[in-house]
């Protein structure tokens, strides 16, 4: 399956629906996706993963780059995932302790620093 | 034992190809369905690491990926022809990369250091060993194979058995 990408304005808050899977070949399309959010203005971010199929060391360099632009503007990057498979690799490199890792959208969305 | 090899253009849209073709084969070899996954990240990984170094340093030269069952195991290969250095497998941690990344140009591609793929595969897979071959390096990863493997080794066995006494 392809990579899907959508996003829609919550609040302050910007949602990205990402589904299908982020690897080597899809990951600059959802790059070029947060590159344009933070280009529009949009520095707080919730990135929906709840239809993303599988995930490789491409797609977490993208968001770690997502989380270093929307940061440079006092933003914010949430994460919402509840797939053991996709929580796993946050995990094994350590990135549990960057993205806050929400269960659903709403949490995220309620959620202050 | 029974082998499916691909060998394919350092093209970053074939690492899903190869990704389908390990999984199909993986449930074909009997690998628990659980399992897939780790074997469907662990090729890809794999997999991006050496189109990566391949569109660097030998863009010509196919990338190879050998999937083995052998009975009692499952074994993935995945073969490049330019890997300059051994890579780092030890495990990571980049919590601090990405907190310290300087939110310069490095901000994407260059931004996570270049054996992070190697050290998820490691993270994942509890047998992998690394061979040098030629100007390149194969990945080496194993999985035990339970009943389901056993169950098809089997059926291959008496598949064969009609011609053994015709």
């Amino acid at each position: 399956m392809d990579l899907s990408l959508s996003n829609r304005p919550e609040g302050d808050k910007t949602v990205v629906e990402v589904g299908g899977e982020i690897d080597v070949y899809t990951a600059p399309r959802l790059r070029e996706q947060l590159v344009d959010l933070v280009a529009d203005g949009k520095y707080h971010l919730v990135v929906d993963m709840e239809r993303v199929d599988f995930l490789d060391s491409t797609g977490l360099g993208v968001l770690v780059g997502g989380l270093k632009r929307v940061r440079a503007h006092d933003g914010s990057l949430r994460l919402v995932c509840t797939q053991e498979r996709i929580l796993k690799i946050f995990r094994i490199t350590g990135l549990t302790k960057v993205f806050p890792i929400h269960d659903s959208v709403e949490d995220a969305l309620a959620a202050t620093d | 034992m029974t082998t499916v090899t691909v060998r394919f253009s350092a093209l970053p849209a074939h690492v899903r190809t190869a990704r389908l073709v390990a999984a199909a084969v993986a449930r074909r070899s009997g690998v628990d369905e659980a399992v897939l996954d780790e074997v469907r990240l662990a090729v890809g990984e794999a997999c991006s690491r050496a189109v990566d170094l391949h569109q660097r340093h030998a863009p010509d030269v196919p990338v190879t990926l050998a999937l083995t069952d052998a009975g009692t195991s499952f074994r993935v290969e995945v073969v490049d022809a330019a890997s300059p250095e051994a890579p780092d497998a030890s495990p990571i941690d980049l919590a601090e990369t990405a907190e310290n990344a300087d939110a310069g140009d490095g901000f994407d591609g260059g931004i996570l250091p270049s054996n992070v793929g190697i050290a998820v595969i490691s993270g994942l897979v509890d047998d992998l060993a690394v061979e040098r071959r030629g100007d390149g390096l194969a990945l080496c990863m194993t999985w035990p194979l339970g009943g389901h493997g056993q169950r098809a080794a089997a059926e291959a066995q008496s598949a064969k058995a009609p011609q053994a006494t015709a």
